[in-house]
């Protein structure tokens, strides 16, 4: 056993105690705690894709879509067949469910991967996203365009960070496996990887299918924390909110990237009354980190090949 | 037969309007190789500048008239080549030697600013407000056909732009310029271009175009507010992309092609729905098929 499996485990055991006594928890630090859980799986799967094999995606946010949608509607029309006892494991169903769903659509969009990079491949990611909010703008069965409400509340905060704790092991050990410098051979110089006898296919469609498998975990878990999806609440600029924490992190740093992601979570909740300014801070400061800091806020010391 | 020509009309008008907004993303990256996100702020810029100079304009020369929209329309262009330059001085110049990924986030930011400054209530607030008339609008009845006034004016506005566009890009010296730095920027500068004026320049002539695609817009939109430009910025970058990005003549039939693409698609019962996402399909499929773009050449990477 290695010490990241020590880490993950500790992390599951950690997260099923605290939430044991999320009772005693004000319901808006609870939910905000969540959020950044959820966050905290969003962006790393992201950095997966973006950070560490340097694809750019900007629609992220779509595979969540494609999770919490599918979840949702699991969890809705099988909570009456099965007995109220069993509901925690039908809710880790949907969320299994909803990931093996948006991992399909990461496939879909892996493909057109093969042939192209850089912004190509960033605005095809995007128009992805886009069309998946359009067809579910559509679907009469998940709501259309006024949402799909009533989703039994089932996320706990247990559940969360014992995800988020898989993610987090799941990209980290992939990423310093033997398998795993395929991804950073491939960010580093596709054309020099290919040379070397590595597939960079490969790699980029498994970035794309395992980023878009935790995406739509997040989803789920975001359906059953808010227990209200809308269209809206799944477009570009929810994809970019996602991408500013992994560019704020440092691509390619899971650790940075967690830290900007519970920075990010948590920021906004105390310029509530600055809303209006949310986003002009956000741009700004994307502007200037790539100006003046392209590495990220969160790094430091030189980039080394095995990143944790 | 009706229904066919009528949507033929309204594709063309539309199309017309994406392919001047698609000649600016296609120069833009024909000399610096990234997707100038701003573009379509750009656009939405062009349109307020109309929106507030229309009343200024309105007291020397009545409105709705030609001469008003003209003075209008050249000031807009005028304003937005200015802020075409400046977002290239400030934002882009800084990161001309970095890698595409960096300029390309940094063009999203500059994009989400322009966006969410104009939408802050104390600067433009993200309500809709109703675009002024600047010309006197007659429907032409033909048979069973309404054409628009607007469409024939905004059909013959592009047509009359490309044509100087064409001409400034084939047959000035500034144009010769802009095709040696789109070729190859080093060589170019060995030449004793200066680089620096030519790309200023491109992305003065680009942002001009996207003011007037803006008005133009605007005049067939009901209404004009702070994220209007992104949905036909998006469309008008996946024009560019279908005719072969950096390519001029391939932006504007990109444009035409779907403007007629998503007419026809919206005018379709059970497909209308949809239209919104037919541009990214018809984006994915040609990449996936022919990524150099209907007028484009496949060009090799190499280490």
């Amino acid at each position: 056993m290695n010490g990241a499996k020590r880490w993950l485990i500790a992390g599951i055991i950690l997260a099923v105690v605290i939430s044991q006594f999320t009772g005693a928890f004000n319901r808006y630090y609870l939910g905000i705690t969540i959020d950044i859980g959820i966050n905290i799986i969003l962006a790393v799967s992201l950095n997966l894709i973006n950070g560490h094999t340097g694809q750019f995606s900007l629609g992220h946010a779509g595979f969540m879509a494609v999770g919490g949608y599918s979840a949702a509607k699991f969890t809705l029309v099988c909570a009456q067949m099965v007995p109220e006892s069993l509901h925690p494991l039908l809710f880790l169903v949907a969320l299994i469910l909803g990931g093996l769903l948006a991992a399909v659509a990461g496939l879909l969009v892996g493909v057109p991967s093969l042939r192209l990079r850089g912004d190509y491949l960033a605005i095809v990611t995007l128009g992805f996203g886009e069309i998946i909010r359009v067809i579910v703008q559509n679907m009469e069965s998940v709501g259309a365009a006024s949402g799909l409400k009533g989703i039994p509340k089932d996320t706990t905060l247990g559940w969360t960070f014992a995800l988020a704790a898989v993610t987090i092991y799941v990209v980290a050990s992939l990423v310093n496996s033997t398998y795993g410098r395929g991804f950073i051979a491939v960010s580093d110089d596709e054309v020099a990887a290919s040379s070397m006898g590595i597939n960079p296919v490969r790699y980029k469609v498994t970035a794309f299918v395992i980023g878009a498998f935790f995406a739509g975990i997040a989803g789920g878990l975001y359906a059953h924390h808010k227990q209200f999806l809308s269209p809206t609440g799944f477009d570009f600029f929810k994809s970019i909110d996602i991408v500013v924490m992994v560019i704020l992190g440092g691509m390619g740093r899971t650790v940075g990237v967690i830290m900007a992601a519970i920075l990010l979570t948590i920021l906004p909740e105390f310029l509530r009354e600055f809303a209006d300014y949310r986003m002009i801070i956000y741009s700004l400061l994307i502007i200037t980190l790539m100006i003046a800091r392209p590495q990220g806020l969160f790094t430091f010391g030189k980039k080394k090949g095995a990143v944790a | 037969m009706d229904w066919f020509l009528q949507q033929l009309i309204n594709g063309l008008a539309l199309g017309s309007i994406y392919a001047l907004i698609a000649l600016g993303y296609t120069m833009v990256y024909g000399v610096l190789r990234f997707i100038n996100f701003a573009h379509s702020d750009v656009l939405m810029l062009g349109a307020f500048s109309a929106y507030f100079l229309a009343p200024a304009v309105e007291k020397i020369i009545p409105l709705p008239s030609i001469a008003g929209a003209l003075i209008i329309v050249l000031l807009s262009a005028v304003i937005c080549a200015g802020i075409g330059m400046l977002i290239e001085f400030l934002a882009y110049r800084p990161l001309r030697s970095r890698p595409k990924l960096t300029v390309l986030i940094t063009a999203i930011g500059v994009s989400l600013f322009i966006e969410f400054t104009c939408q802050h209530p104390a600067v433009l607030g993200a309500d809709t407000k109703s675009f002024p008339r600047l010309l006197v609008e007659n429907d032409l009845h033909l048979g069973g056909l309404v054409i628009g006034s607007n469409d024939l004016v905004i059909v013959a506005t592009t047509l009359l732009l490309l044509a100087g566009l064409w001409f400034i890009v084939q047959h000035t010296k500034t144009g010769t310029a802009m095709r040696a730095v789109s070729f190859n920027q080093q060589a170019a500068a060995l030449m004793g271009i200066n680089i620096n004026r030519i790309i200023a320049f491109t992305f003065g002539l680009g942002s001009a175009l996207a003011a007037v695609a803006g008005i133009l817009y605007a005049m067939k939109a009901p209404g004009i507010d702070p994220l209007m430009g992104v949905q036909p910025g998006l469309r008008a970058f996946v024009a560019a992309v279908l005719g072969g990005i950096g390519n001029l003549p391939g932006a504007a039939l990109g444009g035409l092609l779907l403007g007629l693409l998503e007419t026809y698609a919206g005018g379709t019962p059970g497909l209308s729905n949809y239209r919104d996402g037919i541009a990214f399909a018809i984006l994915i499929l040609i990449l996936l098929f022919k990524p150099a773009g209907l007028l484009g050449k496949a060009t090799v990477e190499k280490v």
